[in-house]
């Protein structure tokens, strides 16, 4: 049967210790300046002491479906390549920043070479059938990446099986990075 | 009791993000100040142009539409300033993205220089007119322009619309800056364009039957504007969480002052004020009271640029 990939990221935050070694392989990998990340962890602390709960969350680009960054850009350097994944062509971007005011993940920076970056998706491994590498090195398990229109892929069955939820549905944006709770 | 975001860490310090979001600062607000004002100058010289005059108008309206492109281009001076990849500007022009409002900007800007630019010389008088063709061989031009006198005060009048609009839509449709995500953007900064335009004029010797009309314009102008902003507010206090955020900075947050202070009394109440006084005791106009508004209007571009930018989802539960 043929038919269009989704790549998604699923975080399982019942797994996330934040050790951090996301964010540094994929600084290792994309060569991203110093002082940027593509990817980064946040750590929400609810409750009352001493009642208190916490989630850890490995969190970069949701890959929207519906993805505004693409819409404000002028030039069409923001653009969707196989898999639904959102990318920048460096060499049509003017650095004009409506982009990074559009995403309401603010998931975007100026990279000091003057064009925006992002996370990729790894698209680059990707396109060699290898995984994401925040995915490959994450210790605890807690990253997955996969065709979520593919039952038999593991994120489609984590999604399928696992209580989950994204980051501010209410943007309309069908964010692709889920967090399972 | 649903247990409550107590602490919230993040690892994330992208520069210009973090901690808020600060990606434009006063290069884009003076451009969109110089938008409005320019919007302003060629809507209210295509009208008060319209009708051909037995004598020629005042020297600042014949030259209106060459100012408002001087102008023009100090403000895309300005929008050049803030590129971060300067070298590749020339991308704005390989391509046109209907869904993006920066490229449909991109497009106005030079679709109003050749029709102002045509306008202009339209509305020079005699004495401009017979310097300029000595100086340039642009008899033809200028009698192919006579010709479409109307068609080009017409399109003139289009493109100030079109591009005063603009400025306000271009942060109302970026609607993850939750302050920004009002529909009355466009018609205040339009609005707000009108009357900065109005004030421009005012600061140059008009013909009396002239200054009369922009000085009331400018007037009404003003209330509109006071409306709209009256309008956004209301909006915002009907508009949940969201709403509350976006209020909260005008409403006793960090941008409370500058806006009270800037926007509404120093650019609108007072003005208003002043116009008001000088035509009810027919006083001759002093250029204090244009300066206060064209002083307004840069501090509404001002403040709502950097309000809304720091008025992310993030700041919401």
């Amino acid at each position: 049967m043929n038919r269009e990939k989704r790549y998604v990221m699923v975080v399982d935050t019942r797994l996330c210790v934040g050790c951090k070694a996301c964010v540094l392989a994929c600084k290792a990998e994309n060569n991203t300046p110093d002082g940027f990340c593509r990817d980064w962890i946040v750590e929400d602390i609810w409750g009352l002491f001493p009642n208190l709960r916490a989630e850890i969350r490995s969190e970069r680009c949701n890959h929207c479906s519906n993805a505004p960054c693409v819409d404000a850009c002028p030039t069409g350097a923001s653009h969707k390549v196989d898999g639904g994944i959102v990318l920048v062509d460096h060499d049509l971007c003017t650095g004009c920043k409506a982009c990074i005011a559009s995403c309401p993940y603010d998931a975007r920076y100026v990279h000091p070479d003057g064009y925006v970056d992002k996370c990729t998706f790894c698209a680059h491994r990707v396109a060699d059938g290898k995984t994401t590498a925040c995915v490959a090195i994450c210790p605890t398990k807690t990253l997955h990446f996969g065709d979520a229109n593919d039952p038999q892929s593991e994120v489609a069955q984590l999604l399928a099986s696992r209580r989950h939820k994204v980051l501010h549905p209410e943007t309309g944006c069908e964010p692709n990075l889920y967090f399972l709770t | 009791m649903l247990p409550t975001l107590l602490e919230q860490t993040t690892t994330r310090v992208n520069a210009e993000i973090d901690p808020a979001l600060h990606i434009w600062g006063w290069e884009i607000a003076v451009y969109l100040f110089l938008g409005g004002l320019v919007a302003g100058l060629l809507i209210l010289s295509a009208l008060l142009l319209w009708r051909p005059r037995e004598q020629p108008p005042s020297r600042i309206l014949q030259f209106a539409p060459l100012v408002a492109l001087a102008l023009l281009s100090l403000g895309m001076g300005a929008l050049f300033l803030d590129l971060a990849y300067k070298l590749h500007v020339f991308r704005f022009y390989t391509a046109f993205r209907p869904t993006s409002p920066m490229s449909w900007g991109a497009w106005i800007l030079v679709l109003i220089y050749p029709v102002a630019a045509l306008s202009g010389l339209v509305a020079l008088g005699p004495d401009a007119r017979a310097w300029l063709l000595k100086k340039l061989p642009l008899g033809k031009v200028l009698a192919w322009a006579e010709g479409k006198r109307q068609a080009l005060l017409g399109a003139t009048l289009a493109g100030g619309v079109g591009l005063g609009i603009y400025t306000g839509l271009l942060l109302g449709t970026l609607t993850a800056r939750i302050q920004w995500n009002t529909a009355v953007l466009g018609p205040l900064f339009l609005t707000s364009g009108l009357s900065s335009g109005a004030a421009f004029l005012l600061l140059f010797k008009l013909d009396e039957v002239d200054r009369h009309r922009l000085v009331r314009w400018d007037m009404l102008a003003l209330v509109v504007e006071a409306v709209l902003i009256g309008a956004m507010l209301l909006g915002f206090a009907n508009a949940g969480a969201a709403g509350q955020l976006a209020a909260e900075a005008l409403l006793g947050g960090a941008w409370t002052a500058s806006f009270w202070s800037l926007v509404v009394v120093m650019g609108i109440a007072v003005p208003l004020l002043l116009e008001g006084i000088e035509i009810k005791k027919h006083l001759p106009l002093v250029a204090v009271t244009p300066t206060l508004v064209l002083l307004g209007g840069l501090a509404l571009r001002a403040v709502l640029l950097a309000a809304g930018q720091d008025s992310g989802f993030r700041m919401l539960p």
